[in-house]
């Protein structure tokens, strides 16, 4: 340790700073002056365990011991016990990487979130930054496809689209402008994994868009981040400036031929902006309005441009994967679901947190082994998987493997790996007609199924609440559902129906069934 | 009589678009950059806006009325957005919701009599595991309960009556 201070990292992630991190770290510094100790105070990334935030951590001979969930009043108890030695305490959980929610996971994209000091470039490359971005430069560009086509890697999104195949999709256009947009408008319900990861390793997804400018030949790159989250913009904008005068962005990137730079976009409160057509007409400065494809975004895309839109954490994985190999990466996970999926486990459940596992992890290990059950201490009645757009799921459904194929095999989605829990208080017509009335809120007015349909939606559901005419209405509804699904133009209004129907089918009771 | 030309130039909008080289792509920034100047989007500011980078003034309209976050009057003085979806409804939302609409005699989506308060419904906040969350003036609260919130709303209330 050097100069003989101590190091104790205090999380500034979002949800640890929402449940008073920043004055957990303040508290400790004035300890730590009144009694004359040395420490360093670390702002890190989340570990993940977000039921423990804040979570402190103390760095001593035997790793880092974890203590949480850490109030300010708690500060003066840690030291009179001696918590910069590892000393004993109410709090205190061990070695953070030995607690059983953490040691179950297999990290791979977010190896480094919650371990390293965000913006310090010297710690990401210490834990392996760089070698993958080093090992691309030298790559040709064909080659690197190749590697990312062999991990099996898939958009984490949503749509699940081969990373790969989008990639060489572009690199396959004529030269001139071309454009790396990620897509950070992380919408859904339940998830926070972009936000942790551009809060926690902002260095990684910058590495995987530089990665990705080198593959198909970009020089443009834009970072389409959600205003609700302005933390994550913040650390984004940072770790864009540090990676500038690094050298690392702009031209001939450590004397490549790859020249590239990143700009950060913030969104203004659309959620249809996730969509990928509407975030492109988003970023041109448009109002964010769906487009019939094709064409395909590799093919013409921004500003009419071959355009490569990814989501942040199908960004910041390809990194690992040339760094390690496209066969190691491929070795987790289960069938046409390769590598792991980060699972972000949120409502009322005991332990919330990011979970990143290997494709294949069923739901009931998810809630029950790593979540605990419901946080209310209620039995739980349901879990909505995949955003807004997913399906509910009833407990007896809980063994389903959780990739791409068994949850579409049981009528739900993956999306972006969210798993909301409710309790049985829940009532699931009334969730039903939240689907629609988002829907309702969310719609971009360009196709009529889904700007009308929603609205019908809405009025029919309420009519089943209320018990008119529940047989003939109920009808009514699965037409309309069925409408929306087929002659959407986009996922807002083609999915909408998933949690309608997906409720009324596992839980006729709460619809007069 | 009022005025038959429009009043056009609207200073510290001008200059924001220059910074952006007067690039209609910018939009976004650009009107995120004019409201965080004065809270909100007014008449002049957008004629000034659609002058510099040469577009019409409906698709600034458009624009502006597409996404939720622009705002074309005066904000109260504390905004208070509480998180509506799915993972905080679970976990209790929207009767938090209820309380503090009651509580603050604030409508959701509307601002109090005395126009003190805004209170805002939003569609995720990314603390999903902590929920509720809300948001005050741009800081993110988890875990809130209404004693919680009452006491925040309360200590700024009170910090803005000091100042």
């Amino acid at each position: 340790m050097a100069g003989g201070s101590i190091r104790v990292y205090v999380p500034c992630d979002a949800a640890a700073l929402s449940v008073g991190a920043d004055d957990v770290a303040a508290s400790i510094r004035r300890e730590a002056d009144r009694r004359k100790i040395d420490v360093e105070i670390i702002r890190n990334g989340s570990r993940g365990m977000l039921w423990l935030e804040p979570l402190v951590e103390v760095e001593t001979g035997n790793g880092r011991l974890a203590y949480g969930p850490v109030a300010e009043g708690d500060v003066a108890s840690l030291f009179d016990g001696d918590f910069l030695s590892g000393g004993d305490h109410a709090l205190a959980h061990g070695v953070t990487e030995e607690i059983a929610y953490f040691a179950m996971q297999e990290r791979v994209t977010f190896a480094r979130c919650g371990v390293i000091d965000p913006l310090s470039l010297a710690d990401f490359e210490a834990h392996g930054g760089l070698v993958g971005l080093r090992k691309a430069l030298v790559m040709a560009p064909t080659e690197i496809v190749g590697v990312v086509t062999a991990s099996g890697l898939r958009g984490r999104g949503g749509a699940g689209f081969p990373t790969g195949i989008k990639w060489n999709t572009a690199l396959e256009q004529p030269g001139g402008e071309k454009y790396i947009c990620c897509n950070a408008d992380e919408g859904d319900s339940g998830t926070f994994a972009d936000r942790m990861l551009m809060e926690g390793d902002p260095f990684s997804l910058l590495e995987g868009m530089a990665i990705a400018a080198r593959a198909v030949g970009a020089s443009t790159g834009y970072v389409y981040l959600r205003s609700e989250y302005p933390h994550a913009i913040k650390t984004m904008r940072r770790a864009v400036d540090v990676w500038r005068k690094a050298g690392l962005l702009g031209e001939n990137i450590e004397g490549s031929d790859t020249s590239f730079d990143i700009h950060i976009r913030v969104g203004a409160g659309a959620y249809i902006c996730g969509e990928e057509s509407a975030m492109l007409e988003s970023l041109e400065g448009k109002r964010g309005e769906a487009k019939v494809k094709p064409p395909i975004p590799a093919i013409s895309g921004l500003f009419g441009k071959p355009t490569i839109v990814n989501n942040v954490l199908t960004l910041a994985t390809t990194p690992f994967i040339l760094a390690k190999g496209a066969a190691h990466y491929k070795n987790f996970g289960v069938g046409r679901s390769r590598g792991t999926q980060p699972f972000q486990l949120a409502g009322d459940i005991a332990r919330g947190g990011l979970v990143e596992k290997a494709f294949g992890v069923t739901l009931r290990e998810l809630v029950e082994d790593f979540g605990g059950g419901a946080r209310s201490g209620k039995p739980i009645r349901a879990v909505q998987a995949g955003g807004p757009l997913g399906a509910y799921i009833p407990t007896r459904d809980f063994d389903v493997a959780m990739d791409y194929e068994a949850l579409a095999k049981a009528g739900a989605m993956l999306g972006h790996g969210g798993v909301v829990v409710f309790n049985d208080t829940v009532d699931m017509a009334r969730q039903a007609r939240f689907a629609m009335e988002f829907c309702e809120i969310e719609s971009c007015g360009k196709c009529t199924p889904c700007r009308i349909g929603s609205v019908r939606g809405k009025e029919t559901i309420d009519k089943i609440i209320a018990s008119e005419n529940r047989a003939e209405n109920l009808e009514v509804l699965d037409d309309l559902c069925d409408l929306m699904t087929e002659a959407s133009l986009c996922a807002m209004g083609g999915l909408t129906p998933m949690p309608v129907q997906s409720a009324v089918k596992h839980f006729p009771e709460d619809f007069g069934g | 009589m009022a005025a038959l030309i429009d009043k056009l130039e609207h200073a510290p909008a001008r200059l924001i678009c220059g910074r952006h080289d007067n690039r209609p792509d910018a939009l976004l920034e650009i009107l995120h950059e004019a409201q965080a100047a004065e809270g909100w989007l007014s008449d002049d500011a957008l004629r000034t806006i659609a002058d510099a980078l040469n577009i019409s003034r409906a698709e600034i309209h458009g624009v502006v009325s597409f996404y939720h976050d622009y705002k074309r009057e005066a904000p109260a003085k504390l905004a208070i957005k509480l998180c509506r979806a799915e993972a905080c409804q679970a976990v209790g939302s929207e009767a938090l919701a209820a309380y503090v609409e009651k509580k603050w005699n604030a409508p959701s989506g509307g601002k109090s009599a005395d126009g003190e308060i805004q209170l805002e419904a939003v569609y995720c906040l990314g603390n999903c595991a902590l929920g509720p969350s809300g948001m005050i003036d741009g800081e993110l609260f988890g875990r809130v309960t209404p004693e919680r919130l009452d006491a925040l709303i309360e200590q700024r209330i009170e910090k803005m009556e000091r100042e």
